[in-house]
């Protein structure tokens, strides 16, 4: 049953999805079973994005699949069943910028391959993402910018986090419609990524090197 | 042009008509012979490389947003609510920059007119965002997924009753208007009881609105007009003559928002289809009649949700470019010059848009490989862009001149190339942008 679930969530194959889920709660099936065929589905989903197969619109669609299909199975889930990640990144759009599209993207992959995502939303104030990372002890900041503002406001991020001792204790990665890598010298960030797949790429690289 | 002659002329001469009008601008008294003759050249410029020919030298056209207001040392703020600023600034950037052609004043949107109609769907300098930095659209579902119906039965009425006063709060009693298609006759159900709305306290509220709207509007359009008339004077010509946008892209930007549109996708595509359909002729309309009105072909267009990675191939073949391309059919047939502003990638959609009728269009890049355009549109459309916005933002003007050379080079070499900016240019260098100019006027001649 568990390859149906996941072959369906693959296929974004929504009313499927629903039905398998719904058939397997009322089986009285696992839970956390169900959640895990969904944590595989969406690391096939990442795959294929990454190879060119599925798109921001796959990613999006599956995202909304697993949003439903995560509130059918909460109330069957027990509190102490709580999730072990791989690590911490804190995550947000710079000060004045206020799109979120692509850092929800980046957000919702890094979750589901396993990261603890500390979400501080749009037009983030550098000091708010020092507050972060000073309180969850996290080794990986995100920053996410659409503008070409969006370049001076991950500049004093990044100088924020050096002048609270941060610096050499965080990793930075950025990324954006209209980041580069000259963008990235700009900044003082540590490495950029093109899409969410690349993002997830650089956090688990961070994390092994730690 | 009169309606009767506009009509019996074919698509080249009406194309031809438009392009005359726009090398000889009504009532503009020139500076001297010198910017007469500067005026002519630009133009001429720009129409040769749109026509696949070999123009004397590679046109310049920086792509700009509130770039102007910063170099005159003002902010995004500034430029919205005064309007001498905002036409000084706009000036000065053309007249010190020299382009071969000016965007217009129009970027910076007048703030007033959206703070007496209290739009919801941006936030703006001074209302939302800092008096430093532009405009940025709040994504928000304005039009419910199931309100296509409503918006393909009749999209002005669906505007009117529904949308506008979801994305105006003053404009939110227009909520009761009935349609307009129900004023026939004199027979009281035919006429009279449409009426009755207009008579509601709060009804007439909002319309008061649009009319405070409106004087604001024709207050900013006379300074507006200034700019245009001041700068076509000193001999540099307007760029655009109208603007329209891509079916889907009116659908996904601002109806639906991105997200709304990528459910739709899987959820409802037949709807889609329907509705870009629908909006086919009006988008069409939009841009022939502003490039008649202004006597100019060129018709903006900039294009969001088809680009790289923002739907596969399958995607766009069957649900971005059909109507896209039906509304630049339809431009062209008006004497229109389709001016595509593709921003993000387009590497993936090369091999599609690349079926169109020779010398028709021009399409501007942003992230996409030069090399590769040339070789799938060398010989179909006249192309610019790909200056990178990062670079004119940062980098050194000594980059930026090395990579106005290599563009030049990769696909300047026989004509059909106009040097642009990748992306639109608020917070850039004044020496990267002064750098991309200069270095096109010296490697450009052909």
């Amino acid at each position: 049953m568990g390859d149906d679930l996941v072959k369906a969530l693959v296929d974004l194959d929504e009313d499927k999805v629903r039905d398998v889920v719904k058939s397997r709660l009322e089986a009285g099936d696992d839970p956390l079973g169900i959640m895990d065929d969904a944590r595989k589905a969406m690391e096939v989903v990442g795959d294929r994005f990454a190879e060119g197969e599925y798109f921001i619109p796959e990613l999006v669609f599956a995202g909304e699949i697993l949003k439903d299909m995560t509130t059918a199975v909460k109330p069957y889930l027990n509190k102490a069943s709580e999730q072990k990640y791989m690590g911490k990144v804190v995550l947000g759009t710079v000060a004045g910028d206020i799109h979120d599209i692509g850092k929800d993207i980046v957000g919702f992959m890094l979750d589901v391959n396993g990261f603890e995502v500390h979400d501080l939303g749009v037009d983030v104030p550098p000091r708010k993402f020092v507050e972060k990372v000073q309180e969850t002890e996290s080794p990986i900041l995100a920053l996410s910018g659409f503008l070409t503002l969006a370049y001076d406001s991950m500049k004093e991020t990044v100088e924020a986090l050096a002048d609270a001792g941060l610096r050499d204790k965080v990793k930075v990665m950025i990324g954006g419609g209209q980041i580069s890598d000259e963008i990235r010298a700009y900044t003082g960030a540590d490495e950029f990524g093109k899409d969410a797949m690349a993002g997830v790429a650089l956090a688990k690289k961070f994390i092994a090197a730690e | 042009m009169e309606e009767r002659k506009w009509e019996e002329m074919t698509p080249e001469q009406r194309r031809e008509a438009l392009f005359e009008a726009w090398l000889s601008p009504q009532g503009i008294e020139f500076a001297g012979p010198d910017a007469e003759k500067a005026y002519r050249e630009r133009v001429t410029r720009i129409k040769d490389a749109i026509e696949l020919k070999k123009p004397d030298r590679v046109p310049v056209f920086p792509v700009i947003g509130f770039f102007p207001a910063f170099y005159a040392g003002m902010t995004a703020q500034d430029v919205m609510y005064d309007y001498e600023k905002l036409i000084s600034a706009y000036k000065k950037y053309t007249l010190d920059f020299e382009p071969d052609a000016h965007g217009g004043a129009f970027n910076p949107s007048p703030g007033r007119i959206f703070e007496i109609l209290d739009y919801q769907l941006y936030i703006w300098p001074g209302h939302g965002v800092s008096p430093n930095h532009s405009y940025q659209c709040l994504e928000e579902e304005y039009m419910r997924a199931d309100e296509y119906d409503d918006l393909i039965r009749d999209p002005s009425n669906y505007f009117m009753s529904t949308y506008l006063p979801r994305v105006f709060k003053a404009l939110e009693p227009l909520q009761k208007i009935p349609p307009l298609t129900g004023i026939l006759e004199m027979y009281s159900a035919f006429s009279a009881v449409n009426f009755i709305p207009f008579g509601m306290p709060d009804v007439q509220e909002a319309l008061q609105a649009l009319m405070e709207a409106g004087n604001e509007a024709v207050k900013w359009i006379g300074y507006v007009g200034t700019h245009d008339k001041e700068v076509t004077a000193a001999g540099f010509p307007a760029f655009f003559g109208g603007g329209t946008k891509a079916p889907f892209d009116i659908i996904g930007d601002t109806l639906r928002g991105t997200r709304g549109m990528m459910m739709d996708i899987f959820r409802r595509p037949e709807k889609i289809l329907e509705a870009v359909e629908a909006l086919t002729p009006i988008a069409i309309k939009m841009g022939a009649t502003a490039a008649r009105n202004n006597g100019n072909p060129i018709v903006f267009m900039p294009l969001h949700k088809g680009a790289d990675g923002f739907m596969s191939d399958e995607q766009f073949r069957r649900l971005y470019w059909p109507s896209l391309k039906e509304v630049m059919l339809g431009l062209v047939e008006q004497g229109c010059v389709p001016f595509l502003y593709a921003e993000g990638g387009y590497n993936s959609r090369l091999e599609v848009i690349k079926e169109f009728p020779a010398g028709k269009v021009l399409w501007g890049f942003d992230q996409t490989d030069m090399s590769k355009v040339k070789e799938n549109l060398g010989g179909v459309a006249c192309v610019g862009g790909n200056m990178p916005i990062d670079l004119l933002s940062v980098g050194k003007a000594e980059q930026v001149r090395e990579y106005a050379k290599k563009l030049i080079e990769t696909v300047g070499g026989d004509g059909g190339y106009i040097m642009m900016s990748g992306a639109v240019i608020d917070e850039a260098k004044p020496e990267n942008v002064k750098a991309m100019i200069e270095a096109t006027k010296e490697y450009g001649v052909y």
